[in-house]
């Protein structure tokens, strides 16, 4: 860490929050759930939920308490909140693609509305927000443009992160030039690559008194 | 009303939901999309009222309505005046899921298609 990051380490300890809620928000398929256990793992050794190749496998807000981040001399206790992913439509012939049965299909693409809506709702419970994004797909989607247009209008403290970078085909650079006034973290959860910076710029804008 | 493979598609004035507040016309969006239309609004839905809308849509969704199809550009940032007089919003496309369908789009350009039948 940099003479800057101490100093901003040391501001931080003395006037700084230090136990904030996070919501990982994102269109579905984006890694959040990964992302969730990634952090939570790392700090705590244990995972927030499952994860699938199906889409909308998170259908309930998943949470893991006071997990402590630290970044040098300076931490930041947060609250993950993993969210259901933010969709503007839901088709249960989209789950039989993937071999469930109709039933299992309706019941799934019913619970998934409902996510959408849970997840639409905690925004008003959340002190700052993970806008993750699959860095191998056009970021300029209805749902970044809607969940970043509602942090903005919030005054949600956020960081987009590009996640994936591990995959053939990922563009980071295209959603840094793409949100070039917001702070865009590369990494790949699976993985666990750039989580430092990752963890660094969290205890630097979550950190933050408003 | 549309027949056949005739699409609705509905140009809306701003002055037409400027009369409504923002439960009427969400309803007012939702109603029309949901009978097949496709809305063009002059002056479109702020990021709360998105938001608001998908919300709406997920309550709705069912076998025969699959969702929404949304398109607008980013908000413009919060200028000084803009403080002091409130944001202009900028125009959104909204239609069902199953007859507008967005083939490419980036900061400056939304390109569609829309399916008949």
């Amino acid at each position: 860490m940099g003479l800057l990051g101490r100093i901003s380490g040391f501001i931080l300890s003395l006037f700084g929050k230090k136990h904030v809620r996070i919501g990982i928000y994102g269109p579905p398929n984006a890694g959040k759930t990964t992302l969730a256990n990634r952090i939570a793992k790392d700090w705590t050794g244990e995972i927030v939920g499952e994860v699938s190749e199906i889409p909308h496998e998170t259908r309930k807000i998943q949470k893991k308490d006071k997990v402590i981040i630290k970044n040098g001399k300076s931490s930041l206790t947060i609250d993950i909140i993993d969210t259901p992913g933010i969709a503007t439509k839901i088709d249960f012939h989209d789950f039989m693609e993937y071999g469930l049965v109709e039933e299992e299909a309706k019941k799934r693409a019913k619970e998934a509305t409902e996510g959408v809506i849970e997840a639409i709702k905690w925004l008003d419970n959340v002190d700052g927000v993970i806008l993750l994004m699959d860095s191998t797909k056009n970021p300029f989607t209805q749902v970044n443009i809607t969940i970043l247009g509602n942090l903005e209008a919030r005054e949600l403290p956020f960081i987009i992160v590009a996640n994936k970078i591990d995959l053939d085909g990922s563009t980071p650079a295209t959603l840094k030039s793409a949100f070039p006034k917001h702070d865009v973290i590369p990494i790949s959860a699976l993985e666990g690559i750039n989580m430092d910076l990752l963890y660094e710029t969290m205890v630097r804008k979550f950190g933050k008194r408003k | 009303m549309a027949k056949g493979n005739e699409i609705n598609i509905s140009f809306i004035a701003q002055e037409k939901l400027n009369n409504l507040n923002s439960e009427e016309k969400l309803k007012f969006i939702l109603k029309e999309v949901k009978k097949g239309h496709i809305l063009v609004l002059e002056s479109g839905l702020s990021s709360e009222e998105q938001a608001k809308l998908i919300e709406m849509t997920m309550e709705d969704i069912n076998d025969g309505f699959v969702g929404i199809e949304m398109e607008s550009y980013m908000e413009e940032k919060k200028g000084f005046w803009q403080k002091f007089f409130g944001k202009r919003n900028r125009m959104t496309i909204v239609g069902p899921a199953d007859k507008l369908k967005t083939i490419y789009r980036d900061k400056e350009v939304i390109k569609t298609i829309i399916k008949a039948g």
